[in-house]
């Protein structure tokens, strides 16, 4: 079966600045991939040219078998968007504004009112867009993008402003829309964020696609080592030292910790001596990856 | 329509023609919501309301009240003593007392005391068969007028005292009708400035607002034509304008303004639409150039500001210098003021508006294909 997104060696430039570079990915029927990356590492413009906002200057793109550019009104019925901002008509309620989508895409206002429970603001429904959070202009945002149930949704970076609360509580929202059966492609810089939702990862810097794959084959592919620690005392130093060869020992009178490549040996025998009180468990995580490929120096 | 997965394409794509009636009334959906969103939109914005439909009836007050001062002021005169010649002549023509307003003093000082600071016009004194003016040359124009008026008043006392019948008589005549009074030209020109600022300022900021909101590049992914948002502005718009149109002239035509419409007025609806669109272009074109919503007021109030002025809508034509009526010619504002006016205040035949018409048309078509021209969807 053909990907409902297939992008061959994209390129945008402006001027001398390459803002996308060669990038190539597929996304299949009902997979929620995401493009994960630094700011200024091109996400938006690859998203802009799978939409069809942009021309890419090279490359091919297909979406659901068709091409986005120029503007195929064949296609956009069948998808959904979410941009940065937060796209409303002045001065309508959260209501007016999902059903005056809903009307442009030729879809029943009870299609609307419905979308509105399900992303949860059915309690806001009479409020004016201007006055509502950040968090429910978000959702409100994506449930214009998903009001005619589009087989493919694109969301850019749609917890980019949120607190800590507001992102996870949109991430069930986001997870509930995965489970529909439709196709997500996401950008984000939180890495959390993609490795708790995506099912598979492209990470992108400098216009380029460096690694691509499914979160966890590429935390595991970088061999980092695990940080295994316990409460302090429960162990002599010459004990845990011998318990764990090959393993880095430190004792800040706090906790005792193990830094080791081979977890599941230490792990069994701190066990067998009865001695998990305080237990933590520290394994690399996206984030790692990603500095790892992107290099730490702090980029504004 | 349903919204199935990835293989069922096709449905989602209605071809135009053989279409059910239901599917026909649909495709006016995306036209009849935006028009309700925006329409919503202005209705809800306090300040826009204001300066669309109060704030015209607020300069129709002031200019009101400025011009209607300026009609010839009366003469103030004071007689000193018995002035026989002036009761005669005054009992003799009523028409005298819409020039003069006539107080006595037994003094001459006080009087003339008057005259120099000026609370007074003139002082009038009678020694017999010499009459005596004092006047002041501080008002030249006054002064004219209170020499030519009492030189009139002795001639004709002379006149009726060596008992010969007048061999000439003057009448004087208006030459516009009685009616065309300072309203008659205030309305059309206000009416038209509230008309031209709203069209333009309306289309201008919600471009500039769409394109910085990202709305525009959303509803660019979304199924629905740039005709029908285009046509939807364009609906709203007249709607506005008409809407001002009514207000206005409800207000203009109570007593106290004393407005009369003449017999064609309703042929100022056609010319409000193609002012509208004449207008819509300006501000179309305004907020495709301008990045912010501050540089669209800016522009749009830099080219409509002059234009009241120069364009007839608050100086009146008739009463312009010659220049400013010279420069008239290029300003679309005048071709919308003095098309209502033909046809609502000067009691013109519906015909004497079409010129008019074509004239804002024209400039509308002009300036919308080149607004089409730098028009970007996008802020970079």
């Amino acid at each position: 079966m053909t990907p409902a997104i297939s992008a061959r060696d994209l390129r945008k430039s402006y001027g001398k600045l390459r803002a996308v570079d060669g990038v190539t990915f597929e996304v299949g029927y009902g997979e929620f991939f995401g493009i994960l990356g630094p700011n200024g590492a091109g996400k938006t413009t690859t998203l802009e040219m799978v939409e069809g906002l942009r021309e890419p200057d090279g490359g091919e793109v297909s979406v659901l078998g068709m091409r986005p550019w120029p503007r195929n009104p064949a296609l956009l019925p069948r998808i959904g968007v979410q941009l940065q901002a937060s796209s409303f008509f002045e001065r309508l309620s959260a209501r007016e504004q999902l059903r005056t989508f809903a009307d442009l895409y030729r879809v029943p206002a009870s299609r609307a009112d419905e979308m509105l429970e399900v992303v949860g603001l059915a309690s806001v429904a009479g409020t004016r867009t201007e006055k509502l959070s950040g968090g429910q202009a978000q959702r409100l945002s994506i449930a214009c993008a998903l009001v005619h149930r589009p087989d493919v949704v694109f969301l850019d970076e749609p917890t980019g402003a949120l607190d800590p609360q507001g992102r996870r509580n949109l991430w069930d929202l986001l997870r509930g829309i995965a489970a529909q059966g439709h196709t997500v492609v996401l950008t984000t810089h939180h890495m959390d964020e993609a490795e708790t939702l995506c099912q598979r990862v492209a990470i992108m810097d400098h216009g380029k696609i460096l690694r691509t794959g499914t979160p966890a084959t590429l935390i595991r592919g970088l061999a980092q080592p695990v940080r295994i620690s316990v409460e302090s005392g429960l162990l002599g130093q010459e004990d845990a030292r011998a318990l764990a060869d090959g393993a880095t020992v430190t004792d800040d009178g706090v906790s005792l910790t193990f830094t080791t490549t081979e977890p599941a040996t230490v792990l069994a025998r701190l066990a067998d001596r009865d001695a998990l009180a305080g237990l933590q468990v520290t394994g690399a995580t996206l984030e790692d990856v990603f500095l790892n490929l992107t290099g730490r120096e702090y980029r504004a | 329509m349903t919204a199935g997965h990835a293989p069922d394409a096709g449905g989602h794509t209605p071809e135009p023609g053989g279409r059910a009636p239901a599917a026909r009334g649909r495709r006016w959906q995306p036209f009849r919501s935006l028009s309700r969103a925006m329409s919503r939109g202005f209705v809800r914005d306090r300040a826009a309301l204001f300066f669309s439909l109060l704030f015209p009836v607020m300069f129709l007050l002031l200019f009101g009240s400025i011009y209607k001062s300026s009609s010839t002021p009366k003469i103030n005169v004071v007689e000193v003593g018995r002035v026989s010649v002036l009761d005669q002549a005054r009992a003799a023509s009523h028409q005298l007392d819409q020039v003069l307003t006539v107080t006595h003093t037994s003094s001459l000082a006080t009087a003339l005391n008057d005259v120099r600071q000026a609370t007074k016009d003139a002082a009038v004194q009678q020694q017999g068969g010499t009459l005596t003016v004092h006047y002041s040359i501080a008002n030249p124009v006054t002064a004219g007028v209170v020499n030519s008026v009492f030189s009139g008043i002795v001639q004709a006392a002379n006149q009726a005292a060596s008992a010969h019948a007048p061999a000439y008589q003057l009448t004087t005549e208006q030459v516009e009708d009685k009616s065309l009074k300072p309203i008659q030209y205030l309305t059309p020109g206000l009416l038209g400035w509230a008309i031209a600022s709203g069209a333009a300022f309306g289309a201008a900021i919600t471009l500039v607002s769409w394109r910085q909101n990202k709305l525009l590049r959303r509803l660019r992914l979304a199924p629905v034509s740039t005709n029908s948002v285009v046509t939807a502005r364009i609906a709203v718009s007249v709607a506005i304008a008409i809407l001002q149109t009514f207000i206005f002239l409800a207000i203009a035509t109570l007593p106290f303004f004393g407005l009369k419409l003449t017999s064609y007025w309703w042929m100022a609806i056609p010319v409000v639409i193609c002012g509208t669109l004449a207008f819509l272009s300006i501000g179309l074109l305004v907020g495709a150039v301008a990045k912010t919503q501050q540089a669209a007021t800016a522009m749009a109030n830099l080219i409509i500001l002059p234009m009241a002025f120069l364009g007839g809508a608050f100086i009146p034509l008739t009463f312009a210098p010659q220049w400013i009526q010279q420069v008239s010619y290029v300003m679309p504002l005048r071709y919308l003021v003095v098309g209502m006016q033909n046809v609502m205040s000067r009691g013109d035949g519906p015909a004497s508006a079409l010129p008019a018409m074509g004239i804002l048309l024209g400039f509308a078509a002009v300036l919308t294909l080149i607004a089409v021209r730098v028009f970007r969807w996008d802020e970079i």
